[in-house]
């Protein structure tokens, strides 16, 4: 298990997009953002926890189809199919690998785009704290739509159609969270929210992903 | 004749059959129970004294509501039988009655919308409800696209059934998240067994008419739905066969 | 340790193109499959690996002893030659490549990057996974396709020495191996009939 991830994490450090691609979209979304609303501070500080919650989501969806289309195409997933490995561990493993390379990097540079949209002071905790709690469902829930579309030829844009409903719950917690941190409310409804949402989708989203993708092997 | 089992209407062949006898019956149901209830709803009601004439169209409003719930429900059971039991009709039934639902989802919307203008100034607004049909009708296209993407049927069923039950648990989610997030403008449940929360009987015998006809309309729907999917499936497996020699 | 088939029907986009398949495959000994493209011989195998369900009939083999190559060697074009080969290794649990690739002659590409690799040498990196994963039983589907007279020499030797270690194969191809001692099958034989038309079931035929 540690080898495949190991082996994800140095494939997305070799070619490049894994890492870069997402970040640099983040960035682009947080840039045209006060072209389209407007320059005022007082209006992005109201609006910037919600940007950046759906710019973080934004660039989640954008590399879901690289989860497993490139293992297909190349007939790795086959053979990992009939290796020792059960399937949800697979897709487990995956998922894990698409955080870290996704995920993470959003998290770490939020509070920098954060910046760029004057986001309130008190509002930088709950915001990383969202993210970070949010975006791991992000990306198992993803994985779950990677799944199901794996085998078309052209999933992408069926992959957004799919997996944007499922995001529903965690984008509503994630944001909420962060506005009413924003606005000095307590969030701790939620967070607690979020957090078993979370929680829950990663206990039990792997076996439908698993499933899936076993249907999709054949 | 003896006592039937359910699942011997699994077979394509007499699930046409079957279909066949009974389903003028219905479709005419349907039109009597609709014509009837949309004109005593219409004409033979009084106007609401707060809401004037406008009420009357809850007669369209609440029944698709409602259906369009139902239809998804509905599709949820057809999928789980067919993870468990591998019927085919039944897959397909899920399949036909995905773009009924859809319909049901888009006439509660647009007649909301109509309703909510003259009451509450407003075509449209982020209140639960409204968005919560709003999400339920990006389920249904999120379903239907699935299985019109996928070649194989089988494939299709498998996904689509998983599909669906993922789904109503992220629907469930997001009713309750879009609750939290928003306290809204829309009434509670017009219908509830309680007799003393529900609307007054003069509108509400009408409107049950209303809702037997839209439940007849969309099982006679459902139906047809279901006999073209299984022509189509067999059609595909001759020429299959054909080509295999 | 073998592998049994009995009595299997398997389907191809749910039409039925093999039936009645039954054979044994002993240790130490290697069945050659034969037949025209399209007759189902990548479903076979497939099947036998547990990758997709037959519709009748049984593969009675221990799940963690067979292994499976198909048309793509599920090689990674930014890793190197040896780097693929190490994971492939450790998801099996096994530790060793050397072996691998003395087999296949692989030690002048070992720390080049497999996308700068030729079609045939590519084929002879997937070959060489067989061995790095330790199980016994191999079910290869057309393994020497873009390999050289050469190089279907090197694998013929590697799988002769895998039979010798009490190992097995299921090999489908269209070319002569070099392995006189192979069992051979034509999967010609199990055409599947097509169904009678006078009415309809679950299977729509």
């Amino acid at each position: 298990m540690i080898a495949l991830l190991t082996r994800d994490l140095r494939l997305a450090m070799r070619a490049g997009g894994g890492f870069g691609l997402g970040l640099a979209f983040f960035l682009i979304v947080v840039t045209l953002v006060p072209f389209g609303v407007g320059p005022q501070s007082e209006l992005l500080a109201r609006i910037a926890a919600g940007i950046l919650w759906l710019g973080a989501l934004l660039s989640c969806l954008l590399s879901l189809d690289r989860i497993f289309a490139l293992d297909w195409e190349d007939g790795s997933l086959d053979l990992l199919a009939t290796a020792p490995l059960p399937m949800e561990a697979i897709v487990t493993i995956k998922a894990l690998a698409h955080w870290l390379t996704t995920g993470l990097p959003l998290i770490l540079a939020a509070p920098l785009f954060a910046l760029l949209l004057s986001l309130p002071e008190a509002g930088y905790k709950p915001l990383i704290l969202s993210l970070f709690l949010g975006t791991p469902a992000l990306s198992v829930i993803g994985t779950f739509g990677a799944a199901l579309t794996v085998g078309l030829k052209r999933g992408g844009l069926l992959l957004s159609l799919l997996v944007l409903p499922l995001y529903v719950p965690t984008l509503i917690f994630g944001a909420e969270m962060a506005r009413r941190g924003v606005e000095g409310l307590d969030f701790t409804t939620p967070l607690l929210m979020l957090a078993g949402i979370t929680c829950g989708t990663i206990a039990l989203l792997p076996f439908a992903s698993a499933a899936v993708l076993k249907v999709n092997l054949r | 004749m003896s006592v039937k089992s359910l699942w011997e209407y699994a077979n394509p062949k007499k699930f046409i059959q079957t279909t066949d006898r009974v389903l003028p019956w219905i479709a005419v149901l349907a039109v009597v129970s609709l014509v009837v209830g949309l004109i005593w709803g219409f004409f033979f009601t009084p106007d609401d004294f707060r809401q004037g004439s406008t009420v009357k169209i809850i007669y369209l409003h609440v029944p698709s509501a409602l259906m369009a719930i139902n239809a998804w429900l509905m599709m949820l059971v057809t999928s789980l039988i067919w993870i468990v039991r591998r019927h085919h009709v039944s897959a397909l039934a899920a399949r036909a009655a995905a773009p009924v639902g859809a319909v049901m989802t888009v006439i509660a919307l647009a007649t909301g919308a109509i309703w909510g203008q003259p009451m509450w100034g407003t075509w449209w607004a982020w209140d639960p409800r409204l968005t919560s049909f709003l999400i339920l009708f990006l389920f249904y296209l999120g379903y239907i696209a699935l299985w019109e993407a996928i070649e194989n049927d089988d494939t299709a069923a498998d996904l689509t059934s998983i599909l669906c039950l993922v789904g109503s648990v992220f629907a469930l989610l997001s009713r309750y998240a879009v609750n939290f997030w928003n306290q809204g403008l829309h009434q509670g449940a017009s219908l509830s067994l309680d007799k003393e929360e529900n609307v007054a009987d003069v509108f509400w015998y009408p409107l049950l008419v209303c809702i037997a006809g839209f439940v007849l309309l969309f099982i006679a729907l459902v139906f047809l739905r279901t006999q073209t999917e299984i022509r189509a499936r067999r059609t595909r497996a001759l020429l299959a066969r054909e080509r295999m020699g | 340790m073998g592998l049994n088939v009995s009595d299997l029907t398997i389907a191809r986009g749910g039409i039925k193109v093999l039936e009645g398949v039954s054979f044994t495959l002993h240790a130490g000994s290697a069945i050659v499959l034969r037949g025209p493209n399209g007759i189902g011989k990548t479903t076979l195998l497939r099947t036998v690996a547990g990758l997709q369900p037959p519709i009748d009939g049984r593969v009675e083999a221990d799940p963690d002893s067979l292994v499976y190559s198909g048309h793509a060697d599920g090689i990674k074009a930014t890793l190197t030659v040896s780097e693929n080969l190490t994971f492939w290794a450790q998801v099996f649990g096994e530790a060793d490549i050397s072996n691998a690739i003395k087999a296949f002659q692989l030690e002048r590409l070992a720390s080049r990057p497999a996308g700068a690799l030729s079609a045939g040498q590519k084929r002879r990196l997937g070959l060489a996974r067989l061995l790095v994963t330790g199980r016994p039983i191999w079910v290869l589907d057309e393994p020497t396709v873009s390999l050289d007279v050469e190089a279907v020499g090197m694998f013929a030797n590697a799988v002769r020495a895998h039979l010798a270690r009490g190992g097995a194969a299921l090999i489908a191809t269209h070319i002569d191996l070099g392995l006189p001692e192979a069992e051979v099958l034509d999967a010609g034989q199990f055409r599947a009939r097509a169904a009678a038309l006078d009415d309809f079931d679950e299977a729509f035929l």
